[in-house]
Formats: structure tokens, sequence, C-alpha cells
């Protein structure tokens, strides 16, 4: 049986506790009275997930049985989340193969034979052949792939996006064009945390540029409070919009997936426990991990955790109408994630780990450390921001300003020159965006390459926008003192160091919260 | 007089030329073939010739380049041995020259024309465009492209040096010494960014941001139309004056082709070669496709001359300001490229020149001035100007302390 979420009261007895920070990690002993929040352990998998899987399109929810949709001649598109979900990636096989396996044989029985599978990138990079191998496995790749039919979506390729309207906001409704054009269209989602699925999966998964600058812009993520609740993000309400209007045009078969907190492999499992609580085993483990990760060079380090696969266990499987279904998702994701917390702190400490959905194989760069921080973590809470208005956040992160040239080249030009002239999301916005977006050299990097699109920054600068707005302080620890600075931001080279700097904006005396993740956790602030 | 004379070394324009500023130690220390002597006076007894007091005299890249034996060879029949060096000048005439009276604070126009020469106009001279003259070897002085690289009339660089009446700009009474000695090479910029034929919001590309880019900055932004202008600049200073002198990017010299690629939203190509930094020897940088309208190289060195004619878009145009080191001309005949020489100057550049020399921030520009006999030091500095923050080095000849 897991055990709950838990806020706990650093006091004399409390061990150094690991924060993560980049490739590595370190103990950190924090000030007393610091309330450290712990993620619940994690629910039990479940075991057969073949039947759970099969039960789900027999039985959904909103929908008739998928087998009844099927029919000889029609045209089938199933679409799945890419490779920026989960985090770490799976062990095989991905669930999103087994659901695709399930479904293409409901499809074969039916004498489907026009089916397309299309990873849903939106202007993520395209994933290679081997990534979408992982996803869908051996079998489905080797019978799709060489026959262009399981392929990424390009929300470039003009001739092939139908621009399907506008929602009653003016928003452009505009996706790909074999989705939209299908009998049945079978998206299948890994819910990693409470901001995926829903109508977030479609309208945006597989959009264009132009239907989803209306809800990643400054303005919108500013009003998204948070991420982690659909019911009160102005993105969220854009999507479901758009979802809503699609759902008119198209029949959306919605399968979605929840997971439990086992991220961390066996050699790393002692990052999964309390503390106080690791036994000889684990101290063992978290000693030859440290001594290890000190002393290899730097590449071998980055391969180590690149390569990590966690042992993911199966909470939920749920298909069917969008809405119903993600109903169901979000009340799984929030029995394996929410922690109660009572009240907003003056500062919050986040431990920004190696990975996350955007430098899955590549490299967190500055902008992306920063989504990451004030991005994700900041925004994983329920009601109220951890930290109070005007208070403080402390990151642990290296920051150095490494870029993949392959996957991020107009990140390099977004650090050098927009982050140079300004650090206002709104400003950059108004001053940039349109040119990177629209620069054909990006476009052709993102269709023929494995870059993610131009404008891919800006978002993820917008996505730490209500952060930014919310806090006065932001403080990097370990960080490279020029990429912070260039940032905005400020650097300390201790926990110390960064409290006395924010001193001056939240006292001597601070209320400190930190968020003790991964594994993923949802702040329910009271 | 005292000044400071280039002479003719076979063994010291080697050993120049084979450490050239990569030891400047080495430039103005024993292997330099310039040295601080007491000579005469010039006079070219001639009709319209007239003695000039040099108050400030630049040191000019050009002038470094013949010290450290990078200058082509092309350009030794040109100059006549051992001149005195110096062609941005500010000085005050010593007698009455034709219609100026002694005493009149003057500037130069170091091109030794078919006027100063005494002979029958060429066919360039007869069209006002005294730069080209074809007679730079003939008449009544020796051969000399420029005052400063003749035997005859001296240069900058020593207590006098003689001038003709058709060299002379009279130099207003509000204008500093400071100011003036940056005449000449403001007058090589006007002609540089006419040259250039930058159309109406045409982007443009300016390699190097030493006094010749800085100034052609400046004279783009007041004689063109010119849209976006990007600078490579290497230093901090650089990026400063660059940029209040009307530059709308700075890029360092490892950002350049991206700098460029990002304002003009070309395409970027990568040529197969060798990996890493070898790949310099393999000759497989990056290129545009697409790029600017025009490029300039202010700088003269191969790899930025390289990067102008990469960076610059089908059927633009490049133009070599100052001597050009070799570069890979694929570039030129794939993209149809009109390359253009600028040399000097013509026409009423001086005019416009003095004018900018009025109105533009120059204050602090020139940031080292040196009495000839500290010579070793000013070559040094000017040599380092870029890194120490300097754009113009000077010697103030009046001096002696």
């Amino acid at each position: 049986m897991s055990r709950p979420g838990f806020v706990l009261e650093v006091d004399g007895r409390t061990p150094p506790l690991v924060v993560h920070e980049g490739e590595g990690f370190r103990l950190e002993t924090f000030p007393r009275g610091t309330r450290v929040v712990y993620p619940p352990e994690s629910l039990p998998g479940i075991r057969d997930v073949d039947g759970a899987i099969h039960r789900a399109l027999l039985e959904p929810v909103g929908s008739d049985p998928l087998p009844t949709l099927l029919r000889p001649g029609m045209r089938l598109t199933i679409a799945f989340d890419d490779i920026s979900l989960p985090l770490p990636p799976m062990v095989k096989p991905d669930i999103r193969q087994r659901i695709i396996e399930q479904v293409l044989t409901m499809a074969a029985e039916a004498g489907v034979d026009d089916v397309e599978i299309i990873s849903a990138n939106a202007l993520h990079r395209r994933l290679t052949a081997s990534e979408l191998k992982e996803i869908v496995g051996e079998r489905v790749f080797r019978s799709f792939f060489p026959q262009g039919a399981l392929y990424n979506h390009d929300a470039e390729d003009k001739d092939n996006l139908l621009h399907v309207g506008q929602t009653d906001r003016g928003e452009d409704v505009e996706i790909n064009r074999r989705a939209a054009e299908s009998d049945l269209l079978v998206y299948v989602n890994v819910n990693l945390v409470a901001m995926d699925g829903g109508h977030k999966s479609v309208p945006i998964g597989l959009a264009s540029y132009k239907s989803l600058r209306h809800h990643h812009n400054s303005h919108t993520m500013v009003h998204s409070r948070s991420f982690m609740d659909h019911t009160k993000s102005a993105m969220h309400h854009s999507a479901w919009r758009m979802g809503r209007m699609l759902a008119d045009h198209v029949k959306i078969f919605t399968i979605e997936t929840t997971l439990n907190n086992d991220v961390f492999p066996s050699q790393f499992a002692f990052l999964q426990k309390r503390e106080w609580e690791w036994g000889v085993k684990d101290q063992a483990s978290m000693l030859a991990a440290r001594r290890g990760l000190a002393l290899a060079p730097k590449g071998l380090t980055h391969n180590i955790f690149q390569g990590m696969r966690a042992p993911y266990g199966l909470t939920g499987v749920n298909a069917g109408e969008t809405e119903a279904v993600h109903e169901l998702t979000v009340a799984k994701v929030h029995e394996q994630q929410l922690v109660e917390v009572q009240g907003q702190s003056d500062v919050l400490v986040l431990g920004v780990p190696y990975l996350g959905p955007y430098n899955v194989n590549s490299v967190m760069n500055p902008i992306l450390a920063t989504c990451m921080g004030l991005g994700y973590y900041f925004n994983s809470y329920r009601g109220q921001p951890v930290v109070r208005k005007g208070g403080a956040v402390i990151l642990y992160h290296p920051v150095e300003p490494d870029f993949n040239q392959l996957h991020h080249p107009s990140y390099v030009d977004f650090y050098e020159e927009v982050l140079t002239s300004s650090t206002d999301p709104a400003v950059i916005e108004a001053k940039f965006e349109e040119q990177y977006a629209t620069d054909p050299w990006y476009i052709h990097l993102y269709r023929t390459s494995h870059a993610y699109h131009g404008v891919h920054p800006f978002y993820m600068w917008y996505w730490a926008a209500h952060a930014m707005d919310h806090v006065g302080d932001v403080i990097w620890v370990g960080a490279n003192r020029k990429a912070v600075e260039r940032m905005g931001f400020r650097a300390a080279s201790s926990l110390q160091d960064a409290l006395e700097m924010a001193s001056s904006t939240v006292g001597r005396s601070p209320s400190i919260t930190y968020l003790r993740n991964p594994p993923h956790l949802i702040a329910d602030v009271r | 007089m005292l000044a400071l004379e280039m002479f003719r070394s076979i063994p010291r324009y080697a050993a120049a030329k084979a450490v050239g500023g990569r030891v400047p130690g080495l430039l103005v220390g024993p292997m330099a073939p310039v040295r601080l002597v007491t000579r005469d006076e010039p006079v070219v007894r001639r009709a319209g010739w007239a003695q000039v007091r040099p108050l400030l005299s630049g040191i000019c890249g050009s002038d470094l380049g013949a010290v450290t034996g990078s200058t082509s060879l092309y350009f030794s029949a040109l100059v006549s041995m051992p001149f005195v060096p110096g062609h941005e000048i500010v000085g005050e005439l010593v007698e009455d020259c034709d219609d100026l009276p002694r005493g009149t604070r003057v500037v130069i126009d170091p091109v030794l024309a078919c006027a100063a020469r005494g002979v029958e106009p060429c066919e360039p001279c007869r069209t006002g465009r005294t730069n080209l003259c074809n007679h730079v070897t003939v008449g009544h002085v020796s051969p000399g492209l420029q005052t400063g690289f003749c035997r005859d009339t001296g240069g900058g660089w020593g207590e006098r040096l003689t001038v003709h009446r058709s060299q002379l700009h009279p130099v207003p009474d509000g204008l500093s010494d400071e100011r003036a000695v940056l005449v000449e090479p403001l007058a090589c910029a006007v002609q540089l960014a006419r040259r250039a034929q930058v159309p109406a919001g045409g982007s443009v590309l300016v390699s190097g941001a030493g006094a010749v880019g800085l100034f052609a900055v400046l004279a783009l932004r007041h004689l063109t139309d010119a849209g976006r202008i990007t600078v490579i600049a290497k230093h901090g200073r650089q990026e400063q004056l660059a940029r209040a002198f009307g530059a709308s990017d700075v890029a360092a010299p490892n950002e350049a082709m991206r700098a460029v690629r990002r304002t003009t939203r070309a395409l970027r190509v990568a040529p197969e070669g060798l990996p890493g930094p070898a790949s310099r020897l393999s000759g497989a940088t990056e290129m545009l496709l697409g790029g600017v309208d025009v490029g300039i190289d202010a700088v003269g060195s191969t790899s930025s001359l390289d990067t102008v004619l990469r960076s610059t878009k089908a059927g633009g145009r490049v133009v070599l300001s100052g001597m050009p080191s070799a570069a890979d001309l694929s570039p030129a005949w794939f993209r149809e490229l009109e390359v253009a020489g600028t040399y000097a100057s013509t026409g009423d550049a001086f005019d416009v020149a003095i004018q900018l020399a009025q109105e533009a921030p120059l204050d602090d520009v020139v940031g080292g001035r040196y009495p000839l006999h500290r010579w070793r030091e000013a070559l040094d500095h000017a040599q380092s100007a870029g890194r120490l923050g300097t754009v113009k080095v000077c010697f103030d000849v009046r001096s002696r302390a």
C-alpha cells in the first residue's frame, strides 16, 4: 500500500536532503523550519496491463466500443504523444506500443486497411526512426514506417494542414489534414502530469503555429494558474474551445493512461525514498552514485542519465470521449501526485533535474532549465502558488550555456540575440516572435532535420512567464553566473548565499518550502 | 628634422613578413624596417608646393601593413624608399601656398595625382577620379601612390612634409586637431559608402570594427538609406562605438555567420570537410544561401574576406576596403557577386568628411598620442588597438615629451 504525500518540517534530526541539479544531485542541509514536500509513494501498478487496455477499448466512457467504430474502407488515423512524454522514457514495451498494437488488431479484424500513425509532435523536433521504434515497438514500426504510414506530424506542411475554422473567440483551429479528414482519429496519450491530455492532445499535438499561437503566448501563460489545473488555465481554456470544435468535425476516440511515480531504475531507487528512511543499501548506492558521477567524464555522465529508463507502473487506462476520459485521468493523476500544503511561503526551493520534455536524448540548455524550473515545477500547484506573491524562488542547476545544435538551433539565437535585448516575455513576443516563427532556415531544419521549431524557445520562455510575473527574486544555486545573468536572474554558490541574497526581498527569516521532486508532485496549496 | 623612416631591408622585410603581427615585440624591436632619423626637410621646388608642419598624424592599417610586411609586393613599384610614413595628417602651413596663407590649419588628401606631379592629367584625373591616377610613378616627385609612401614628400611621421596645393583642405576653426586628424580616414569611408551602392533599405555586413569599419558604419548611416547594418567586432569598446555610429547589430567573429543568417533570414550550409578545428584547413567553413545586399571587408584578412564573400547574397556586392588578403573566390563566381575595391577618396569626399568630423560622435576616438621618439610604443599600441579599446593611435609631432 502506498503512502500519501507528506510535508516534513526540518528539525535537528533531519539529515541532508537530496536536491537534483542537472546531471547529478547534492545533499543539502536546509534551515530548521523548512517545509519539505514529498510526493506520495508510488501507487501499485496494474498487473494485467494488456487486459486493462482491452477492457478500456471495449468499455469506453461516453463512446461506443472501439470495434463498433471500425469498418472496412474507412480512414483510421492513430496519433500518439511524442518523445516528450513520459520523463524519463519508460522501459520497454512502451505503453503506447501496447495500446497501438491492440487498436491495430481490432482494426485488422474489422477489415480497416487505410491506417496511418502520426507522432503528435506539434512544433517539437521530429523523432528519429529509432525513437519512433522505441515508442511504437518493432512490429508496428516494421509494418508502417517503411511504407510511410508511420511518421511525424509536420506543422509546416501547408498542403497537409486543414484549417477547420475559428472558435467563438476567433482562435484558428488548424491541424493535420489526415487526422482532420479521417473517419476516426484515435489518440494515444501518456498522462504524466495533470497538464497533459484532454483537449490538449489533438488541438495542440497536431496543430500548426497559426493555431498554437492563440494559447502559446505570454498573456495566456501568465493567466494560466496553474498549468496543472485545466479549469484555471487560460491555455487549457483555449485548447478546450478548440477541442470542442474539433469534436464536432472529426470523430475522436481518446485513450489516456496514467503512470505511478516509479521514475528511477533500481540503481537509483534511493532517490525515490525519503532520506531518513534510507537503509544501508540505499546509503551505499547513494555514495557509489555520487562518487561515480563525480569521477565520470561529462559525456559518460550524460549518457548514463539519458540512458535511464523508468520502470513505471500503469495506474489507469481509460478510453472514449475526450472530456469524460480526461476526468477519470485527472482523478488518477491527483491520487498519485497531490500533496496538501497549508499556506504559501516566502521562498520556494526547487531542484531542476537532468531531464525535461524538450531535451530527451539531448542537452538541457539554459532556456530549457528555466522552463523546467519556473515553468513546470513552479506551476506544480493547485489553488495558489507555493510561494507568495513577491517571494523568491531558489533553483539548483548548473545552467551551462551548452546547446545541442541539431535539436535547438533557434535556441542559440534566442540566447544570443533575444535575451540580450530583453527578458520580458511580452516584449520579446512583440519584437521577435514573428521573425523566428517564420524564419525559413528554422522551418527548413524543423521539417527536414531534427530541430525544434524556430518559435519554440519563445514558448519555453513564456512557460516561465507566470513565475516571473509572480515572484520578486529568482536565484540559481551552483549555476553559470553569466548564463543566469543573461536571463535576468542571479546566481549564488550555496543555499546560504542565496538566502542572504534574497533577504532584501523576503527578509532574514523567511518561511521556506522545498518541493522534493522528482518524482512528480502537485502541491495542493490551501 | 626628426622623422621616422621606413627603409629597404630585405632581411627585415622577410622577418617582418614571417612573424608579422604575431610577435609585436619583434615588429617594434630589432626586426622593424623603421628607424628614427634626423634628415633634411623635404622640399619640392615647383609651383604649388609648400611645407606643412604636422600637428597630429595617425597610424593607419596600411602603415602597419607596410611595417609588418603584410603589404602585397604589388605595391613595391608604387613607392620610393626610404620614405617617411604617415598620411592621416592635420598640420599647419609653414609658408604660403597659393591662396592659402602661412599658418592655415590643413588636412591632406594624400594621393599624389597628376596635378601634384605636374604632368598632363591622365584619364581618371580628367574625370575627377584622382584616387585612380595612372601617373603615380612619374612627374616632379619620385614614385609614390600617396604622401607617406614617397621619398621626396616626407610624411606625417616627421616634423615637416611638403604638400601640393591640390592636396590641401583648410580646417574650419571650430574643428579640433583630434577630430581633424580623422578627416582623411573619414573621407575614405565616404568613398567606401559611395562605392558600396547600398540599395534603399538594403542590408549591410561590415566585417571589422577598427577605424575603417567604424567609420564605414558612420558614413553608411549618413550617406545611404541602408537598412540593417551588422558589424563584426571583436572587442567590447568596438561594439559600443559600432552601435553609437549606427550599427543595428554587432556580432563576434565566431557568431558572424549566425548573426547575418538571422538578420537576413538566409539558409546556412556547411560544406563537407574535416571536422572541428581542422575544418578551416579544408576550407569547409559555413556559408549562406541568401545574405546581405552588401558585404564590406574592413579588415583585409583572409578570414574576414571569406566571411564577407560567404555571407553576401547572390548578385550582391562585396566591397574591399583596405588591402585584401587571398580568399576563396568561389562564392564570387557561384553567386555572381560584384567585387568592388575602394581606395582613398575623390570628388567632394573631403568636404563631406569635414562635415562628419564636426558632427559625428567622435570624441575619444583618438585614444593614444605619442611623440615620435616613442614610436615603438605607438606602433605596439596601434597593433593592439582593438584589444586595448582604442580606435586611432596618433603621433603628436609637436611633442618632445
